[in-house]
């Protein structure tokens, strides 16, 4: 396993999870009714799962004072109400220790999450290579209205709302927007980032585990929104070259001619291969929003 | 409250009501909200001036000789319209409207060189809809000079109530000459942010 | 037809489908009833002149909170139409609301519940409490609360215009662009979103302007800042962040309206455009926002607290010092907004951190309270419910609410159902259960009657399992990797989620329901209910010192604070000095209709530029500070009440407390 071999920066994360094994029993029966569909929960990469152990760590920590706060109203709003006879003591209002104690519980709280909040966010930054003796593999991924397009650099292909890649090699995702901003997310296997236009956003990922795990836009893109999906499938390497041999028997080719045709607004577009890609593809669809000005008037009549 | 609060207070307290105090500090505080507008025009400037799209940059087109004018103009107008407020102490009417109708000259006279740049720079097809950079000028400089026109719709108004309207040099009408005054020199303030940030650095860079 | 701009007749949306059709001739129905009933009645003098033209700051409390309450209304349908096209469209099936419309509906359904539920709610509240709670008799500038509150009107109105003329906007609450830029919204929808937005912020902010003075400089003799209802305090701090926040908001839809108007080039995708300072700015203006809304729904639980567990706010200094402190931490959190947009990790640590320090004031609001009720004597009524309802919802809110503070977290829960359920616990919980509490609160002090308390139970209870059925399942599905505003979605698994959440909508509609017919039993029995004494509640503070509803000039004598909660002083000290008044005249404003008219004028002129006509844009342009310089040029705004009518108001209502103390002692 990949975990293994990287000096670790989520070992202190997986750590704490050990250690909070009980309570997280009791959260996941709770959690049970979904069954295997929480997939941030159930992740299978190490990206995400530092990031679940995150969510749990985290969660532990603030319901220390959560739980306790909350028993503590019922009991005073049971014991205190009128008539229970309880003592009374209208003109009190005021006591040092229990103030150093309001302010002091919760400083103590948010100062353990701030070091957690530090270091994790280090840690985990999308934009930090993931260390590995494997040579990370490079996937341009572009949102377009409304269906993603995946370049693939080195192996010269891309596809339409598929994207494959190996377990245990890192990916490298390099992420632009031909249409209005979007998020590029695939739940199973953690974070998730900004696609714009005219820029460039980074995303390092793992899989860990073969398997198809759902994709998507994370962020309101418009009509076509809801079917802006996508399936990402972790194979073997075998599985992998097998895939790319597939997409290069397609007999479509992705060139600059019929870019604005593939890039044209579709809802629920369908999975398409090509078998060549124009190069420099990516670059030059970023490279176009820092051109020069066509006349605004023109651009209207287009409305 | 005390034993004695249902006594009236009449003579500690007999101001209470008289709103005319609380104008200027709440105009002020208007002013501190304009203050804030102003500065995120600003720091939208600062985001896009760089962006020239292949368009021109500043120090295409400005002028700093013509800027330098028109900076001139909206700087005396600060004077000439403090010479007004000295006068609307001593209540002084016919000076107050003098210095009142230079003051509105000169703000007159920046707004006209203003419109005449905008004019110009449009003309040669380098209008606010050409760059993100003409977009943050126009929009910041034209904010400035909305501000200016409004300064100089409500003198006018203050003028004419003054005169035609026969309104006396009361505590009203000095408050509200002291509002304008207020908002005319924060007018000056932040046309030399603008002189600065936007003609002295652009010509520059 | 220049005349009409860009309007033809496909542009009534009524004719789309039955749904709007049947909403739209349902929504002009109630207009016609309720206009006809008016006239019916012959009632339009006294609305002109007890209402429309008023400038009392209670009777416009008052109707902010129509407002608001109208709003929350149509915010609601909204929720529940959302809730069923979750509810029926998944594998395969499309449910009964296309994108076109769906994507109106969780628009409207934000802006409303923001801009048109919960900003008027809050105003009218304040509006109603503060000037009477620091001893003043209106507000520093009446007649630019007039203006404001019609400002808001006007952009209420607007919203609604857009359900049947034109759309609305199809692009989130917030409208990122690009998504908001001509070339993929070029429809009238983000039109009517910015300007109905735009005027209602001009609004806001001369209200954070006006309270910021009033608060200052009219406060009652001896009432030193720290003896100050928190309440007051939270006003205080709210029409701070006010002042400071929503001069950005009218920066950034300028920006936006600039694009889409003159082909600028702000936020737009291509020559130099940047759609992350819009983000950055909207933002900057938004995280402050929500701390307008919640600080004071702070400050009604601080008063609640107290009076109904009829003893001394625990720790008033800590509560104040909170307060001004969060006031100053929602300047430096926004970023936490956008952790996904790929800034780098330290900039990303620093406002995660920030954010977790906010927790911090908040988690010693919650229990100094907690201690409030310690030792007390607690009674309970709704107010009481709803804010103990809170304390439990809140405090989960706020949980989850860090875990999203922590960016490694939010990596992966941002957008999602998690998000939404979290907002909705912390603005549900936290403000709406508040203002709720307010509203039921002052009633009594607005009105002259108190509400019927068994309805105020009932909708407490459906609203809070309502809240908990609804957005549970929501915090289920984020884990799930749920979104926010699908239209439909393919995942079988979601759906029993989506169906429990629909239960918690309606319980929620149960709960709503009750509130209306809370209000239409009180109005009712208003006779029995009658709060003839101006202190139903046994409260703390001067508001209750004086009658309800108070007369106009509030207090006929200004009283003299000498500690905090003055009026529970007075009170335990008994009533032995009353001694009989000495009256003077007092110095009041007089009513006028230029701010009504104002707001007219810039309501017409939101919609002429929606429409893009551009001659009664012109006009209305014009007119708004014609009318301003005319009102301007008139000296006579004010005058004085003489004391002998004070003195007869005066007896007459000490008349009625007289006959009712004997009752009092039996």
């Amino acid at each position: 396993m990949m975990m293994q071999e990287r000096p670790s920066p989520f070992g202190a994360l997986r750590g704490g999870v050990a250690k909070c094994a009980a309570p997280a029993t009791a959260l996941g029966a709770l959690l049970a009714l979904g069954g295997c569909n929480y997939s941030i929960l159930d992740p299978k990469g190490a990206i995400g799962v530092a990031e679940k152990s995150l969510i749990l760590n985290s969660t532990y920590a603030m319901l220390v004072i959560v739980i306790p706060t909350i028993l503590l109203t019922l009991f005073f709003a049971w014991r205190y109400r009128a008539g229970s006879g309880a003592r009374y003591e209208p003109d009190w209002g005021h006591s040092v220790k229990i103030e150093i104690f309001c302010w002091g519980i919760p400083t103590l709280i948010i100062a353990f999450l701030g070091y957690l909040t530090w270091t994790s966010t280090h840690a985990l930054d999308p934009y930090r290579p993931l260390e590995s003796a494997k040579k990370p593999l490079v996937i341009d991924a572009v949102a377009l209205d409304w269906k993603w397009l995946f370049i693939y650099p080195e192996q010269g292909i891309a596809t339409i709302n598929e994207v494959a890649f190996p377990t245990d090699t890192p990916i490298d995702f390099r992420i632009t927007s031909d249409a209005v901003m979007n998020s590029f997310f695939i739940p199973q296997l953690g974070s998730q980032i900004y696609a714009m236009a005219g820029m460039r956003t980074q995303l390092h990922l793992i899989a860990n585990e073969p398997g198809t795990y759902p994709g998507m836009s994370a962020n309101y893109s418009g009509r076509g929104f809801s079917d802006m999906r996508f399936n990402a499938r972790a194979e073997t390497d075998a599985g992998f070259n097998d895939w790319v041999a597939k997409v290069r028997a397609s007999s479509d080719k992705l060139e600059a001619d019929n870019y604005s045709k593939v890039a044209a607004p579709e809802e629920k577009a369908p999975v398409q291969y090509f078998s060549a890609v124009e190069p420099n593809l990516f670059n030059e669809i970023i490279a176009k929003y820092l051109g020069k000005a066509e006349s605004f008037r023109s651009g209207m009549k287009g409305e | 409250m005390s034993p004695d609060s249902l006594v009236a207070h009449n003579g500690e307290f007999a101001e209470d009501h008289s709103h005319e105090p609380n104008n200027v500090f709440g105009f002020w505080l208007y002013l501190m909200t304009d203050c804030i507008l102003f500065a995120t025009l600003f720091a939208g400037f600062a985001v896009a001036r760089h962006q020239y799209a292949g368009d021109v940059s500043g120090k295409d087109i400005f002028d700093l000789k013509y800027v330098g004018v028109e900076t001139a103009l909206l700087l005396i107008s600060s004077s000439t319209y403090g010479f007004a407020m000295i006068n609307a102490y001593r209540h002084k009417l016919g000076a107050v409207i003098g210095w009142l109708a230079l003051t509105f000259l000169l703000g007159l006279g920046f707004v006209g060189m203003e419109i005449n740049e905008f004019h110009h720079l449009v003309a040669e097809g380098h209008g606010p809809d050409r760059s993100a950079f003409l977009s943050a000028f126009f929009t910041l400089v034209a904010t400035h000079g909305l501000h200016v026109t409004c300064g100089l719709i409500w003198m006018a108004t203050l003028m004419a109530q003054l005169t035609i309207g026969r309104k006396p040099l009361n505590t009203v009408y000095i408050n509200r000459l002291m509002c304008l005054s207020l908002f005319w020199h924060f007018l000056d303030i932040v046309w030399i942010c603008v002189f600065t940030l936007v003609y002295l650095v652009g010509v520059q860079s | 037809m220049d005349l009409l701009g860009r309007m033809t007749w496909g542009d009534l949306a009524v004719l789309e489908s039955p749904v709007i059709m049947g909403a739209g001739v349902f929504m002009a129905l109630v207009v016609v009833a309720v206009l006809g009933t008016i006239t019916y009645m012959k009632k339009w003098p006294y609305l002109w002149h007890e209402w429309l033209t008023s400038v009392d700051h209670k009777k416009i409390g008052v109707m902010y909170i129509i407002v608001a309450l109208i709003m929350l209304l149509r915010g609601f349908s909204d929720a529940i139409l959302m809730r069923t096209q979750q509810v029926l469209a998944h594998d395969g099936h499309p449910g009964f609301l296309p994108p076109h419309h769906y994507d109106q509906i969780f628009t409207a359904h934000g802006t409303i519940m923001i801009f048109f539920m919960a900003m008027p709610f809050m105003i009218g509240l304040m509006n109603i409490a503060v000037p009477l709670q620091i001893g003043a008799r209106d507000v520093a500038f009446p007649f630019l609360n007039s203006f404001s509150f019609w400002m808001t009107a006007a952009g209420a109105i607007l919203v609604n215009i857009s359900l049947v003329l034109g759309e609305f906007g199809q692009t989130g609450w917030l409208a990122y662009p690009p998504l908001s830029e001509l070339k993929f919204s070029p429809g009238t929808g983000v039109d009517y979103y910015i300007w109905s937005l735009q005027l209602t912020g001009l609004g806001t902010l001369l209200t954070g302007v006006n309270f910021f003075v009033t608060i200052v400089k009219m406060r009652a003799p001896g009432m030193t800042w720290m003896r100050m209802p928190v309440f007051t305090w939270t006003i205080l701090c709210t029409a701070i962040l006010i002042m400071a926040a929503f001069p950005i908001l009218t920066v950034t839809f300028g920006m936006l309206s600039l694009d889409r108007y003159l082909g600028m080039h702000w936020f737009t995708n291509d020559l130099g455009g940047n759609q992350m300072m819009y983000v950055n700015l909207i933002w900057a203006w938004g995280h402050p926002e929500v701390y307008i809304l919640i600080l004071p729904a702070f400050g009604v639980f601080s008063e609640v607290v107290p009076t109904f567990s009829g003893k001394r706010l625990f720790g008033y200094n800590a509560m104040v010092y909170a307060t001004v402190c969060i006031t100053f931490l929602s300047f430096i959190v926004w970023l936490h907004h956008f952790f996904t947009m790929g800034s780098s990790a330290n900039v990303n640590a620093f406002f995660g951190i920030t954010t977790m320090i906010i927790s911090i004031p908040t988690g010693v609001k919650i229990f100094n309270w907690l201690f409030t009720m310690y030792r007390g004597r607690i009674q309970y009524t709704s107010m009481m419910l709803w804010t103990i309802g809170f304390m439990v919802t809140f405090v989960i809110g706020g949980m989850t609410g860090v875990m999203l503070a922590l960016p490694g977290n939010d990596w992966v829960l941002h957008n999602s159902l998690f998000l939404i359920a979290h907002f909705h616990n912390v603005i549900i919980g936290g403000v709406f259960f508040g203002y709720m509490a307010g509203y039921t609160y002052w009633f009594p002090k607005a009105t002259g009657f108190k509400l019927h308390d068994g309805w105020g139970k009932a909708s407490f209870w459906f609203w809070l399992t309502g809240f908990y059925v609804a957005f549970m399942p929501l915090y289920a599905l984020g884990f799930m990797g749920a979104t926010r505003r699908m239209n439909h979605y393919d995942n079988p698994a979601w759906t029993p989620f989506f169906d429990i959440a629909a239960v918690g909508a309606l319980l929620v509609l149960c709960g709503i329901a009750c509130q209306v017919i809370g209000l239409i039993v009180s109005i009712r029995q208003r006779h029995e209910n009658q709060d003839v004494t101006g202190d139903p509640w046994n409260g703390r503070t001067i508001e209750w010192s004086t009658s309800s509803p108070p007369p106009f000039y509030n207090f006929a004598v200004l009283p003299h604070v000498d500690a905090l909660d003055a009026f529970n002083e007075t009170k335990k000290r008994g009533h032995e000095a009353r001694e009989t008044p000495v009256y003077s005249d007092i110095h009041m404003p007089r009513n006028t209709p230029a701010g009504l008219f104002m707001a007219v004028a810039a309501g017409m002129l939101g919609f002429a530029l929606i429409w893009h006509m551009w001659w009664l844009a012109v006009i209305s342009l014009v007119a708004v500070p014609v009318i301003f310089i005319v009102r301007s040029c008139n000296d006579d705004i004010d005058y004085y009440v003489p004391a002998a009518e004070v003195a007869r108001i005066e007896a007459l209502h000490n008349a009625r407390v007289a006959k009712l103390e004997p009752a009092h002692v039996a």
